[in-house]
């Protein structure tokens, strides 16, 4: 099979309308766990009975099954109990509550990352609780795992592709679909695989400057 | 069996003659099988500024951080301004109450590590928590932090972050912050420890015109003997969790009545 720069040419603006699906599907999924994560991360830390426990199990849970079979369960099991949306939904909150885990863990390292003194500082100061974590906890914490959460956007975008599998139209479907309808796969699959890099590498580089910039100031 | 040299833990200083405002009723910390505290009784009037020196490990900083409600008493009762700050015998020992809050509010306390936040300027480190805690105005809060800046001598570092700061500017900025949450109570954990040797001065000099200038009562720990023999009207010297002796400065430097205190000293002055 030799490539074919027409054909090449003709379906990349199809596969361009992928990657912007899959570009979607990172940033939101990437947002849902952001905030997730970080809800989780707090309520472990706040130690309620229950609640902190819960959150705990699920956090496991989460980390312990592969991504795949949470995206059937979601999309092939879920609505036989009455709970269904369209692919794109399904995917974006699957995957998004899937890094929600790992995120959970990112910021635990950061709040645990905030010396001892600033709580006591903040305590000290007779701070309410809500306004010890919003403005001297959290900022702290957060900064100092921006680089570690855009490591997981990008490996989220990477992910993504996985959701081809609950038929989420983005950039490895598109690719698969032109495959098997043209019987050509080199041009479609290695479009494909350049498209993914030309967005994660610079990408990393720019985690990497982030990396330099938020280094913790303790 | 106690020798009879053997001093009390009660810790009754220059005549007390108005209700103390801090009162430590027979308080114990452990720490494990290690008693940082011993069935300590320890009272401070109003206004008093009392030191409190002895060497490390001897439960000085336990006090102030038992006070501030960074730790818990094992056994006994904390009576600030009247009100009970901890009462181990009611279980109030392991949740906040509102009544420890309220207490709380009438102390302030400035660390050996400043603890500034890094990421807020000196103007915003010092109106946090009268606009949050004390529910004063933003205009107010910024009007009074200038002015506190004023008095520790950074009124133009007002929107520099800690990191832009020296170590003694950070902890004037401390003093300031303290400062304003109008306390009854200012309480100084080795607030000098932390600095280097030249910017030590600075700080002193803040703390002196605070001793000297406010009827607030301020409670230090410190190592910094001459200092504290200068600004105090009590000392207490501190030694295994008990309390060796008190009184006033110029008996304990000049003529300590125990032989810790003696040995104590001497260690500290002779360098």
């Amino acid at each position: 099979m030799i490539w074919d720069n027409n054909f090449a040419v003709s379906i990349f603006p199809i596969l361009l309308q992928g990657l912007w699906v899959t570009v979607q599907i990172t940033l939101l999924g990437t947002l849902l766990a952001a905030v997730l994560g970080l809800v989780f991360a707090v309520l472990r830390r706040l130690a309620i009975p229950v609640l902190s426990q819960v959150v705990s199990f699920l956090v496991v849970f989460v980390r312990g099954t592969p991504l795949l079979v949470q995206a059937y369960v979601a999309f092939f099991v879920l609505p036989a109990y009455g709970v269904s949306f369209n692919a794109l939904t399904t995917g974006i909150v699957v995957i998004g509550v899937n890094y929600s885990a790992y995120m959970a863990e990112v910021y635990r390292s950061g709040i645990q990352g905030v010396p001892k003194g600033q709580w006591e500082a903040a305590t000290a100061l007779s701070l309410p609780g809500v306004r010890t974590w919003g403005r001297i906890i959290l900022p702290q914490a957060i900064r100092t795992v921006v680089p570690m959460l855009g490591n997981y956007l990008i490996q989220m975008f990477k992910d993504s592709a996985v959701l081809s599998a609950i038929t989420v139209v983005e950039l490895m479907a598109t690719a698969q679909a032109i495959g098997s309808s043209s019987f050509r796969y080199i041009e479609p699959l290695t479009l494909a695989a350049l498209l993914f890099l030309a967005v994660s590498y610079p990408a990393s580089r720019l985690v990497n400057r982030l990396e330099r910039r938020y280094a913790p100031q303790h | 069996m106690r020798p009879s040299t053997e001093p009390q833990a009660v810790v009754t200083g220059a005549p007390v003659t108005t209700e103390p405002i801090i009162r430590f009723q027979n308080v114990s910390k452990n720490w494990g099988t290690n008693q940082v505290l011993k069935n300590l009784n320890f009272e401070v009037a109003p206004g008093e500024k009392v030191s409190i020196i002895g060497p490390s490990g001897s439960g000085k900083t336990t006090i102030l951080r038992i006070l501030m409600t960074l730790e818990t008493p094992s056994e006994g009762k904390v009576i600030v301004g009247g009100d009970t700050l901890w009462d181990v015998a009611l279980g109030q020992k392991v949740r906040e109450t509102k009544q420890l809050r309220e207490t709380r509010r009438k102390i302030g306390m400035v660390f050996q590590q400043f603890n500034l936040f890094p990421h807020m300027t000196a103007l915003e480190n010092i109106i946090e928590a009268p606009i949050h805690v004390l529910g004063m105005n933003k205009a107010e809060a910024r009007e009074r932090a200038a002015e506190l800046l004023n008095l520790v001598g950074l009124g133009k570092h007002m929107n520099h972050t800690p990191p832009q700061m020296s170590g003694g500017q950070q902890q004037r900025v401390a003093i300031a912050r303290a400062l304003a949450m109008r306390p009854k109570v200012l309480l100084f954990d080795e607030p000098t420890s932390a600095l280097d040797p030249e910017l030590i001065g600075e700080v002193l000099s803040v703390i002196r015109n605070l001793a000297h200038t406010t009827d607030m009562t301020m409670l230090m720990v410190t190592h910094e003997m001459r200092f504290a023999e200068e600004i105090s009207d009590r000392v207490v010297m501190f030694d295994n969790g008990a309390a060796v002796e008190s009184g006033p400065p110029a008996q304990i430097f000049k003529d300590p009545q125990q032989e810790r205190t003696r040995n104590f000293l001497r260690a500290v002055l002779q360098h």
